[in-house]
């Protein structure tokens, strides 16, 4: 899929047509630690109860999992998409984890009992590195937000998935 | 380092934050704690105007026979406070910088935190016993 236009600048070429960037690839800790900080906030303005506030971090996590599946699956796999559950959690939590967080998910498991359940285990996720939830809150985690990404990952490849977000992060996911 | 207390000053003068980090520290009502601040802040004001030199900085460090008081102060005009033994060698400056970068991660970048708030965030505290009494 090269650009079909003929030897113009690169920059004079229709934004389509242009070849898709590598990418920074890395932003600065204390950034995202800002930025995400601010969005938990205004979840918290909108929200009134802390189930309401979990979903609506997970809502925002999905919008970004559906154009990560994308742009992931065109700089690394060279445009094949994962169609078979386990490959595509084993990108998830191999290259993807890699490119949003620095690095590999902890671990993949299947649950024991219910041969549909799958865990993905991240120990100590950049969402909650820089905050303390007040006591009042429950088992409230900014994780929700990773959970979120996850979500929409799994649903933009056309799998059904159900969510549940706590410390480390564990999805339940059937298909 | 021997610490005796920790205090954190919001640029209002008022108290956000205060640690006790060892047992022989004094014990303060709530009450007495403000007013201390509070008074720390007006003479650090005053130190600043009092000064012969122009651009000076209000109180960084009082030394008496029986303890000896640091202060660190922000460019945001936030006050980090000190307290130490009498014979504590050397300055406790770089502590009260490495708290400030304690302060702007764990307190800052909480969403649950509100500005010039007192400071009630768990992460913040566990790691300032690792800074100060980890050493």
């Amino acid at each position: 899929m090269q650009s079909g236009s003929s030897g113009r600048p690169k920059r004079l070429q229709p934004l389509v047509d242009r070849p898709l960037s590598k990418g920074k690839g890395e932003v600065t800790l204390s950034a995202f630690g800002f930025l995400f900080s601010e969005m938990v906030q205004k979840c918290q303005n909108k929200a009134r109860t802390v189930q309401e506030l979990e979903s609506r971090l997970c809502n925002y996590g999905e919008h970004v999992g559906v154009r990560v599946l994308e742009l992931l699956t065109h700089r690394e796999k060279g445009l094949k998409r994962e169609t078979r559950l386990i490959p595509l959690l084993s990108f998830l939590t191999g290259s993807v984890w890699k490119t949003l967080f620095g690095r590999p998910a902890d671990a993949l498991e299947r649950h024991t009992q219910n041969e549909d359940e799958y865990m993905i285990t991240d120990k100590d996720p950049i969402t909650n590195k820089f905050v303390s939830v007040p006591s009042d809150m429950g088992a409230f985690s900014c994780a929700a937000f990773v959970a979120g990404i996850i979500q929409g990952m799994i649903s933009g490849a056309d799998f059904v998935g159900i969510r549940f977000s706590c410390g480390c992060i564990w999805i339940w996911m059937e298909h | 380092m021997s610490c005796y207390t920790l205090f954190i000053i919001n640029k209002a003068g008022g108290l956000i934050y205060k640690r006790d980090f060892s047992a022989d520290a004094p014990k303060l009502s709530v009450n007495d704690q403000l007013r201390l601040v509070s008074t720390f802040h007006s003479m650090h004001a005053i130190a600043g105007r009092l000064s012969p030199v122009d651009p000076a900085s209000g109180i960084d460090h009082i030394e008496t026979n029986t303890f000896q008081l640091f202060c660190y102060q922000s460019l945001t005009g936030l006050k980090f406070l000190i307290t130490s033994p009498a014979h504590t060698s050397g300055s406790l400056e770089h502590l009260l910088f490495k708290t400030y970068q304690l302060y702007s991660d764990f307190v800052l970048k909480n969403p649950f935190y509100e500005l010039d708030m007192p400071i009630h965030c768990s992460q913040f505290d566990t790691n300032l016993d690792k800074l100060i009494l980890g050493k």
